[in-house]
């Protein structure tokens, strides 16, 4: 908006400007603006026969008489919200860890400590807690040789599994933004916090969280934004039951071959996470350009 | 006896691994006193300062507020606040919130609050500052609050790290005047840091002067002016000549100074400073205590050409070498305009008395100012 705004100022038509910005505009455009007009026309439409298409709003009133559809959408946003919620509260004290406690090259450490296990795909990373959860697995191998269960234990393929795959494939992206501010944050105010009289609650509550804001609120919309449309991991880890909104989705494209109900699902999904992400900011006080920027 | 300094300091010893920060400090500072603590950048005085707020912990002696040690009291439990050198305002908070916040931490009820916090912005000189936001004040007004929110609390003693170290020089100069007739005002004793002797001597009652981890010596401004005790003092508090030589013959009052250009200065001689012949020592003379045309009575007469007419209103000087040794040295001019007509080239004649000369062993200390 802001880049065809500037290429007019002045009533003169700026072709190098223009040029410039072609590879945004054409990104934008086809992979942006083209697939999602499209889809929103797809799912706009019925099926009547071989070939033929009609208008109607069938595809969304099915999604809402559908109890499956409408509690899996429900259940996606609340475990996504919790997930979110989680990686927050882990990833805080690690961020405020690496920034304000460690000095010098241990600080790097840590940092790199984080990012390493980012360095393979996350198909692999997520095989690799099933490696360790599943019925034949570490864990359960463990458990036996120590004496503390009798017999195998089934780890995966329940909420609390997919809840581990999440927040682990979601740490970085909370982490990061959250030591880039907490490392802002000038190591005399917390010192004046505790002068004044304050102790670590409070300090943390009045000064360390609210200067943290702008990067929480980055964080946990980019977090929740991956965990949302997720695939992967809640479909590994939570198999055939985990009901994840992105495997309706899948089925309705791929298995039952309805594009139309699929773009449906896929526009819904999208209201879903703009209508949460706009709520959060509102609740925290933050605006989007504030947490971007 | 011990409750009439509202702060105390017993021999304190603070190293970092091999490296000495402050090396042995004592000190007693009596209630409702301005004390400074002088010295340039690295002496450890940062350091001692965050060891009476609590930040850090002395490796060895005692440090106690009226009357009761301190050691291992956090920070949020000692009387004392700071002033933090940035002032570490809460950008977070409007100017009233940044006030009220350690009465909060307190748990006082909120009318208590909201008077106090008026009543305190009043103190400062600034009423209505209460709505504003920190980014809205400017440096003067941001210092205040900092002080505000400090003495909001009573504290026995109010800290301050070089709080005006990041004013412009005017600003600086009127702040000094005005944190002075604060603490006047209240009553709350002051420790100040800093490495500008101007704001050391202006303000302070007591000073001490800080280098390499020690006292080097502890008093009113006027003493460490007039009477420095040490080469470093006499250096570095207030503008000096400074000329090293040997000590040639003299008697018990004074003696005689043979510089490396072969001129001789005659030198008071302390009476608990033991200098003996060919010793090297450092001479000191304040460019204000050299009279041009030859005042009577002074023992040390040179003529002298002038080199450069520093012109800088009533702190003007002169750049002038001796002409029978080619020693330069700065005269500071009268500031009742006399001479006002010299110009480089001029040849004048200097005098100054034994008293207004001072003279320390040279290996005394590493001097340096």
């Amino acid at each position: 908006m802001n880049k065809s705004a500037s290429i007019t100022t002045g009533g003169t038509f700026r072709f190098g400007l223009l040029l410039l910005a072609m590879p945004l505009l054409l990104w934008l455009f086809l992979l942006v603006i083209l697939p999602h007009v499209d889809l929103f026309l797809v799912s706009m439409r019925e099926r009547i026969s071989y070939g033929k298409y009609e208008f109607s709003l069938i595809n969304y009133i099915e999604f809402f008489a559908e109890p499956l559809y409408w509690n899996t959408y429900v259940r996606t946003a609340v475990m996504s919200i919790f997930a979110t919620a989680l990686t927050l509260i882990i990833g805080f004290p690690v961020s405020y860890y690496i920034a304000k406690v460690m000095r010098g090259k241990g600080k790097n450490v840590l940092f790199l400590m984080c990012l390493i296990p980012f360095w393979v795909s996350e198909l692999v990373r997520t095989f690799g807690w099933m490696i360790l959860l599943r019925e034949s697995g570490v864990i359960s191998n463990f458990l036996q040789w120590a004496g503390l269960a009798d017999g195998p234990v089934e780890m995966l393929y329940n909420d609390a599994a997919i809840m581990v795959g999440l927040v682990y494939t979601s740490m970085l992206f909370m982490v990061v933004p959250l030591v880039s501010v907490l490392d802002s944050l000038d190591d005399s105010l917390i010192e004046a916090g505790y002068d004044l009289g304050g102790n670590t609650f409070t300090v943390t509550r009045d000064i360390v969280i609210p200067h943290a804001m702008p990067g929480i609120a980055s964080g946990c919309i980019v977090v929740f934004m991956l965990t949302l449309g997720n695939y992967l991991t809640p479909n590994l880890l939570g198999g055939k039951d985990s009901l994840w909104f992105t495997e309706q989705i899948y089925t309705q494209f791929i298995t039952r071959f309805n594009w139309e109900s699929g773009s449906a699902f896929g526009f819904l999904l999208l209201i879903l996470s703009s209508v949460i992400v706009w709520v959060g900011l509102k609740l925290s006080k933050q605006t989007l350009s504030e947490t971007v920027g | 006896m011990a409750d009439q300094f509202d702060l105390e300091c017993r021999n304190v010893v603070k190293t970092f691994d091999d490296f000495t920060a402050v090396n042995d400090i004592s000190l007693a500072i009596p209630k409702g006193s301005f004390f400074s603590i002088l010295g340039p950048s690295g002496c450890g005085k940062t350091t001692l300062l965050r060891m009476l707020a609590g930040f850090q912990a002395p490796t060895s002696g005692d440090i106690l507020i009226k009357g009761s040690s301190v050691l291992g009291v956090p920070p949020n439990r000692r009387p004392v606040n700071m002033v933090f050198q940035h002032l570490a305002l809460f950008p977070m908070m409007n100017v009233a919130e940044n006030v009220a916040y350690g009465l909060k931490r307190r748990g006082i009820d909120k009318q208590t609050i909201a008077k106090k916090v008026n009543e305190t912005l009043a103190r400062v000189g600034l009423p209505d500052a209460g709505p504003k936001q920190v980014n809205q004040l400017s440096g003067g007004q941001k210092q205040r609050i900092a002080i505000a929110r400090c003495l909001v609390l009573d504290p026995a003693v109010l800290l301050l790290d070089e709080p005006l170290g990041a004013l412009d020089l005017k600003l600086r100069e009127h702040m000094k005047v005005e944190l002075k007739q604060l603490q006047h005002e209240i009553g709350t004793t002051f420790v100040y840091i800093t490495h500008d002797q101007s704001e050391a001597l202006v303000m302070s009652d007591q000073v001490a002067v800080m280098n390499a981890g020690r006292f080097e010596q502890v008093g009113a401004p006027q003493d460490l002016y007039y009477n420095p005790k040490t080469a470093f003092v006499a250096g570095f508090v207030g503008e000096s000549n400074r000329w090293t030589g040997t000590i040639g013959s003299g008697d018990d009052n004074k003696v005689e100074v043979i510089l490396p250009t072969g001129g001789k200065v005659l030198a008071k001689r302390d009476a608990h400073m033991p200098l003996v012949e060919g010793q090297n020592v450092e001479i000191f003379v304040r460019p204000e205590a050299i009279a041009i045309d030859g005042a009577s009575g002074a023992e040390n007469t040179i003529s002298a050409k002038v080199e450069n007419v520093l012109f800088n209103g009533a702190a003007s000087s002169l750049q002038v070498r001796d002409v029978a040794t080619g020693q330069e040295m700065t005269v500071a001019l009268p500031q009742t305009g006399a001479y006002a007509s010299v110009r480089a080239g001029d040849e004048i004649t200097l005098g100054w008395t034994v008293e207004n000369t001072r003279c320390f062993a040279a290996n005394q200390s590493g001097a340096g100012a």
